[in-house]
């Protein structure tokens, strides 16, 4: 049914939505700690900044980052310039855009998630002899698996459905940029239903199966009373 | 060996200001009415306000100065707080585990398998927090705290948060750390119950301040103090178990100024018993009266005498060799038979509470 370079799509999208997933995660897990332990006036502002991706056009997103990122952006001309080469029309980019575009679906559940721990439980910890570090990483963390969880399905799912933001920085060349969601658009373009169909039906397929694994987990994980 | 404690700390309308001088062993009671201020400098201590500006020295060893603030990780204290606050991922050995690894082995001072038995938790230690009653939490996070071998322990309101039949499934507990460990008690409360029976020593916060300060025996038996007013005011006597009476099963607890007898005990003659006589509880006879039912009689001099929280009552603070008492009579009593400092009358205590 699903032709080599619809397989060969399907791949990258795959491979874009766990890197950029493993990525975020590491890295906005200090953003969203420092935002939910920090009474800082500059809070308000980043917590603005993170949730701007969910209101944005992804068009939008995708013109600056393409600006940004691009030979002449300051970015792009930077990387140019020490050798790494500019981003646009390149897999490295399309990581940055995902990330990007799924951050406040990551640092969201992340923030809650470590605010929900309260610092009462940190005080105990610090009481116990714990430093700062073993603290966050023996108390902190643990506590906060379920938004780890959460935070990890969300940007994974959502990186798969992206379509503008890829679109913008250059994603149409294959085995390299173009994802399931070009693909299908270029078959539609071309009027060729029955491809974009076999693509767009395995999309929802295995959507389907993994949002209903996660959900089958997290249920069972209640029902053994694994605490929260 | 001695704690000293100075801290200012300002927290909006809330002013700590707190300068004292506690003993380096026993439990010393922090009591005083909610926001008096007793959890802030319990926190002080800790180190768990960093606001705070002080100076802290536990039994030399200097824990804040100017210029110095140890953080709480590297101060050897434990604390347990009013609710639990144990790790809900951890079950309940992972919990007691947790300060143990991270106490250096030169260090640890304290047998898990000690404290296992002395709090009775072995049945717990397989489950997890979720699973455990009020009273069995804190059991387990008082043997966390004790298990990281604290040179000070803080307990913060450890039975607040507790109904009585749980109160009283904990203080025996308590009761047996005091006896068994060494280690100096900070225990913060506004149960005079939990005063009565476990401190040494108390220091009474008023409004962010030092009311006062002093052993517990002298501290209860003041009249200028707000704990006088008090409907369930009175003292505590150090007493030691004289003799048992089989015939009427009763016991004589002897102390320097004369004995009781109470209902018969379990503790063998010899054996150090507190307990604790109301000041409501204590009248006043100019003659020795044997056609009383009340058998214990207490000679004692009237030390002074201060008005009760009630116009119809008034405070008489007496001595028996030493050992202070507290008496509340009507002031119509009073007058007919001319209590006056310096007067020796008969004590009739209708009831003793036996504390341990």
């Amino acid at each position: 049914m699903l032709s080599p370079d619809d397989l060969t799509a399907l791949c990258v999208t795959l491979k874009l939505a766990a890197v950029s997933t493993v990525l975020l995660i590491v890295l906005a897990t200090p953003l969203a700690w420092w935002l939910s332990q920090t009474r800082a006036r500059g809070r308000v502002l980043v917590e603005a900044v993170v949730t701007l991706p969910l209101v944005l056009p992804p068009t939008v997103l995708g013109f600056y980052l393409l600006l940004l990122l691009g030979p002449k952006g300051p970015v792009g001309a930077v990387l140019e310039d020490i050798g790494i080469g500019h981003l646009a029309f390149s897999f490295s980019g399309l990581v940055v855009g995902s990330m990007i575009y799924s951050l406040p679906f990551v640092v969201q559940p992340l923030q809650n998630a470590f605010a929900a721990t309260g610092t009462r439980l940190l005080e105990v910890a610090a009481t116990l002899r714990a430093s700062p570090l073993d603290r966050f990483l023996t108390v902190a963390l643990p506590l906060a698996r379920r938004g780890y969880f959460t935070a990890a399905v969300l940007a994974f799912a959502h990186t798969l459905g992206e379509f503008g933001v890829i679109i913008m920085l250059g994603g149409n060349i294959p085995g390299e940029t173009r994802v399931a969601s070009i693909a299908i658009y270029n078959h539609v373009e071309a009027l060729d239903y029955g491809s974009a169909h076999a693509l767009a039906l395995t999309l929802v397929v295995f959507s389907l199966v993994l949002l209903t694994l996660v959900y089958a987990l997290n249920r069972r994980g209640q029902s053994v009373g694994v605490p929260r | 060996m001695s704690i000293d404690a100075r801290f200012c700390l300002q927290r909006g309308e809330f002013h700590l200001d707190v300068d004292v001088t506690l003993p380096g062993e026993g439990v010393t009671a922090v009591f005083g009415a909610s926001g008096a201020g007793k959890s802030t400098l319990l926190r002080c201590v800790a180190g768990l306000e960093r606001a705070a500006q002080g100076v802290l020295s536990v039994n030399g060893e200097v824990w804040q100065r100017e210029g110095l603030f140890l953080p709480v990780h590297r101060r050897p204290l434990g604390v347990v707080f009013q609710e639990s606050s144990l790790f809900p991922h951890l079950t309940g050995a992972g919990n007691l585990r947790f300060g143990l690894q991270r106490t250096p082995i030169g260090e640890r001072c304290v047998d898990w398998d000690e404290v296992v038995q002395l709090l009775g938790i072995a049945p717990l230690l397989p489950r997890y927090p979720d699973s455990l009653s009020g009273g069995e939490r804190q059991r387990i996070a008082l043997a966390r705290a004790l298990l990281a071998s604290p040179q000070l322990l803080l307990l913060d309101e450890p039975l607040a948060a507790l109904d009585e039949a749980r109160k009283a499934e904990i203080l025996p507990f308590l009761e047996r750390l005091r006896t068994r460990f060494a280690m100096p008690m900070l225990y913060v409360t506004h149960s005079m119950r939990e005063v009565a029976r476990l401190a040494d020593y108390l220091v009474l916060l008023e409004g962010g301040r030092v009311r006062a300060q002093g052993p517990v025996q002298e501290m209860l038996s003041r009249l200028d103090l707000s704990l006088a007013a008090a409907d369930d005011a009175g003292v505590v006597i150090d007493a030691v178990v004289a003799e048992h009476d089989a015939q009427w099963h009763l016991s004589r607890l002897s102390f320097p100024g004369g004995s009781l007898w109470v209902s018969r005990c379990a503790e063998p003659p010899g054996e150090r018993l507190r307990c604790r006589v109301l000041a409501r509880d204590v009248s006043l006879t100019r003659e020795r009266n044997e056609q009383s039912s009340i058998v214990n009689l207490v000679a004692a001099e009237v030390v002074e005498l201060a008005p009760a929280a009630s116009p119809a009552h008034v405070m008489v603070r007496l001595d028996a060799q030493g050992t202070p008492l507290l008496a509340r009579i009507t002031r119509q009593s009073q007058a007919r038979i001319a209590v006056q400092p310096g007067e020796c009358f008969w004590l009739q205590i209708k009831s003793v509470a036996l504390l341990r």
